[in-house]
């Protein structure tokens, strides 16, 4: 009976209650935590009222209306699955099929790799849950490592890496002085690093550079990494995103192949099938034999467990469904060449601009950059710029998200760096 | 494709050497030879030349991880890894707590496939990302759903809801919160509780310890036992609390044991984590089953809360969860959800929207919620229902020993008190699957396959000690 006064709150008298309210909260000492540095930039321009507003911020595909694109082979596979599959639990490490369609776009669709069962792969939540498993698993079976990340890189390895309880090292990356890649830096710290150090390596597209090494550079990138060692981590979250073409933006990672590196690869679905909400990725780990694969996958299967017990269902039959059927596949190629195309594009139209206004300031280097990201070079005070007297909405280290870039646009932004920078 | 090329430990650089093939070879010296121009003077290449500069010996094909061992099979999921294999016509699978029609299917429920279909029509929806915390509807409905409307918890926005994947997600976000921003890092388990528990804490940076709960001699509640570790626990220490439906032993307190276990806790200054896998599962009323967690917010106290919509909406694979936090003030809810985001960004950035999307749908929809509410009795009921068959079956065989705990425990699993070597017996000769520590989910069972798992316990507990 008391209990159901309690529960209708008769007991207004709370003091009553023993030991609750005489206690002021266990969580009062938290900190506010600082603003995600890339999130709040959208939320800024949402809250924004101009009409001139542009959001080149965030690195989420958008169509020359500025509108967010659900792929047509992705709507396509959606309908052949909806009221036609269960939803029940995958395995610990995820769809097989969708492995299976993963490794064959990364490694190559008859690789011999793969034929010799030699890749231990799980699907993962897109490219930071892959991330994750990896450095949960190096941690574990690698306690006394470190992993070596390039300056600057996506924010959130830092993050990742950091809290599995690894230490992280920095090697050189961008020279901002040409606005391209520091590669003799690059390749001292590669030689510098104590022998069997783990490197973290974009495959393609870099974040936030958009700089990549050239295919003979990935080749001496190579030669040292295998002199000295080394651990090749792959993020590959561009792969079809940048040049158009899957196949030639894994070029690096089969030139790792070819050279006979056991490479690590997070791979992810987010912009190149525009799954960004569905969080579907996979990390593969190539091993020396069949027998080895299995250790690994299974040992990963055991960091997954504990983290979410195995992963999402929807997205991963959407990607099967997509790679699995050769019509829907070259449905893909085209869609993705096609978002890749208006990103060049865009790059092309915003130097041209840039070059018409009379900058005198060199722009070589947005056509030369790949990818959803141009490094502008511009500085901090520069971007406030943009944005109060602009409406223009950006990371401060001067991003810009190509894909926010659109026909309507391209000119007034290029009009408007081109007045902040005017005084270099 | 190349074959890949095995540096041997003994292969020298110099241009002169005459081991290895050639092929392999050249394209090293080449390669070095390249890399030398990019680093090394002009003035220093001669030198080099002449030195015989070797790899290290791990730069070969070697694997970092070729230490690893195969890890063993997850006990639990382990179990209908065995079941497929068994090539036997005549099989079951007690295994994993996934409800089963009476024909042995999986189920969708109607209300999912009629979402389902909605989110496919509207071609306004696209997949960018969801934010960090999930979908806000769904985290205002599922805080709803567990404290009810009217809590004054939410009225007075102590709750903090963020998406999770799942009840394994949720669960181990909280861990990670806890083992970051909370003074204790000791939290106890039941015993037993689910096998993935500690595991979740533990890597979560917790320190795992337990507290009696289940009494083999009665299969029921340890009360005494329960009260006597809790009592004793250092202050401040977390309780991980299974709100309704343990799991794996079916055993939950009463409500006035509930309530003196509240008193315990609060009065200790311990901190409550309730696990809440199976709200509406268990009794077939969602309201009932959420009295025990209700009786502690109500109390005006902090606590967590991680829901699955697993089974309850039969989403399974979708992964869908949420953790609530309530906090003493709107003020500590709001650095709780900041701090909650910097945890969830390294793990997975956001939360998949499709299963969130569909319980959204369902939980703002009237008729949609009223469907739902029917669908999950009938589960509850076809459950109890199985409970009462297997309880009257082995009766009626004369089978040795007091069953009625079958058709006292609840929700998915029966702990059938059966040991280790009984459950292999059962594997063997009846092909029924199970984990080793003798639970059953009745999930699995039928009309028609209820004798056959008579016939095997009565065969295990008359032949097998």
């Amino acid at each position: 009976m008391a209990i159901h006064n309690l529960l209708n709150g008769q007991f207004l008298n709370r003091s009553s209650v023993i030991g609750a309210r005489f206690m002021s909260s266990w969580f009062r000492n938290i900190q506010p935590a600082p603003k995600d540095p890339i999130l709040g930039v959208t939320e800024a321009f949402l809250a924004d009222q101009s009409p001139n507003k542009v959001n080149v911020g965030v690195g989420a595909y958008r169509d020359d209306n500025g509108k967010p694109v659900v792929l047509e082979c992705v709507r396509e596979a959606e309908r052949r699955i909806a009221g036609n599959q269960f939803m029940e639990y995958l395995p610990m490490g995820g769809s097989i099929h969708l492995v299976e369609e993963s490794l064959k776009l990364a490694y190559g669709e008859n690789s011999e790799l793969i034929k010799d069962k030699r890749i231990a792969a799980v699907q993962a939540l897109s490219g930071t849950g892959a991330c994750r498993l990896f450095a949960a698993f190096q941690q574990r079976f690698h306690p006394n490592t470190q992993i070596y990340i390039p300056v600057p890189t996506w924010a959130n390895h830092h993050n990742i890496w950091r809290d599995s309880g690894v230490p992280i090292k920095t090697f050189r990356y961008y020279h901002p002085e040409s606005k391209g890649l520091d590669f003799s830096g690059l390749m001292d710290d590669i030689m510098n690093a104590p022998d069997g150090s783990f490197f973290l390596l974009h495959a393609c597209a870099h974040n936030p550079t958009g700089v990549d090494p050239s295919e003979e550079q990935w080749r001496e990138i190579s030669s040292q990494i295998k002199a000295k060692g080394h651990f090749p981590l792959f993020d590959m979250a561009y792969q079809g995103f940048a040049s158009g073409s899957p196949e030639r933006d894994a070029k690096a990672i089969r030139i790792f192949l070819d050279d006979g590196h056991l490479i690590g690869l997070a791979q992810s679905y987010a912009k190149n099938m525009g799954l960004y909400g569905q969080r579907v990725g996979c990390l593969s780990v190539l091993c020396e034999d069949a027998k080895q694969a299995v250790a690994v996958k299974s040992q990963l299967q055991l960091i997954a467990r504990p983290m979410y017990s195995n992963p999402p269902l929807h997205g991963a039959l959407v990607v099967s469904t997509v790679l699995g059927d050769p019509e829907l596949k070259k449905l893909w190629l085209q869609e993705v060449k096609v978002m890749a195309d208006r990103i060049i594009g865009m790059r092309t139209t915003l130097r041209e601009n840039l070059e018409n206004l009379g900058s005198s300031l060199p722009w070589q280097h947005i056509t030369n950059q790949i990818g959803m990201f141009c490094y502008s070079g511009m500085t901090p005070e520069q971007v406030d710029r943009l944005t109060s007297e602009f409406h223009i909405y950006m990371t401060r280290n001067g991003r810009i998200s190509m894909a926010g870039l659109n026909t309507g646009n391209v000119g007034y932004v290029a009009n408007a760096i081109y007045e902040v920078t005017k005084s270099t | 494709m190349r074959p890949p090329i095995i540096l041997e430990s003994t292969t020298t650089f110099s241009s002169s050497s005459s081991s290895s093939s050639s092929s392999s070879y050249s394209s090293c010296d080449r390669r070095l030879n390249t890399l030398a121009r990019h680093l090394i003077d002009v003035n220093d290449q001669n030198q080099m030349a002449s030195q015989n500069i070797s790899p290290s010996p791990t730069a070969s094909s070697n694997s970092v991880f070729a230490h690893l061992t195969r890890a063993p099979e997850d006990p639990i999921l382990g179990v209908t890894v065995a079941y497929n294999k068994d090539p036997s016509p005549i099989k079951l699978n007690l295994g994993v707590g996934a409800y089963r029609t009476e024909e042995g299917k999986p189920l969708v429920l109607d209300v999912v496939r009629r979402v389902e279909q909605q989110l496919l029509n509207d071609v306004s929806r696209n997949k960018e990302y969801i934010p960090i915390v999930g979908l806000a509807d769904f985290n205002k409905l599922s805080a709803k759903l567990i404290f009810g409307a009217d809590s004054p918890a939410i009225q007075e926005n102590r709750v903090t809801t963020v998406q999770g994947l799942s009840g394994t997600g949720s669960l181990r976000v909280g861990g990670e919160f806890l083992a970051k921003h909370y003074h204790q890092r000791i939290i106890y388990l039941p015993q037993p509780t689910w096998g993935n528990h500690p595991k979740i804490f533990t890597l979560a940076g917790l320190t795992v310890k337990t507290y009696r709960y289940y009494a083999p001699a009665t299969r029921g509640l340890d009360f005494e036992g329960l009260l006597e570790d809790l009592g004793s626990a250092p202050s401040g220490s977390v309780v991980l609390l299974h709100a309704c439906a343990h799991n794996p032993t079916g055993v939950d307190p009463t409500l006035e044991q509930w309530e003196q276990i509240r008193q315990l806790i609060r009065s200790k200054s311990l901190l409550p984590f309730f696990d809440s896998a199976y709200q509406g599962f268990a009794s077939g009323s969602l309201d009932a089953d959420a009295q025990p967690i209700r009786l502690f917010v109500a109390d005006g106290g902090e606590l967590l809360a991680a829901q699955s919509y697993a089974k309850n909406m039969g989403l399974y694979g979708e992964r869908v969860g949420a953790l609530s936090i309530v906090s003493k003030s709107a003020d500590v809810a709001s650095l709780v959800e900041s701090q909650l985001k910097l945890v969830i960004r390294p793990m997975y950035s956001s939360p998949p929207i499709h299963g969130a999307s569909i319980v959204a749908a369902i939980l703002k929809d009237r008729d949609l919620f009223n469907d739902w509410t029917i669908e999950l009795k009938a589960m509850a009921d076809r459950i109890i229902s199985m409970r009462q068959q297997l309880f009257d079956a082995l009766r009626a065989r004369g089978t040795p020993g007091d069953w009625s705990h079958i058709i006292k425990q609840i929700g998915m699993f029966t702990f059938t008190g059966l040991n280790s070597e009984q459950v292999s017996f059962m594997t063997k000769e009846y092909h029924i699957y199970l984990t080793s520590d003798g639970r059953i989910s009745m999930a699995g069972l039928s009309t028609k396959t209820v004798s056959h798992l008579a016939d095997a316990i009565h065969a295990a507990v008359t032949r097998v000690a």
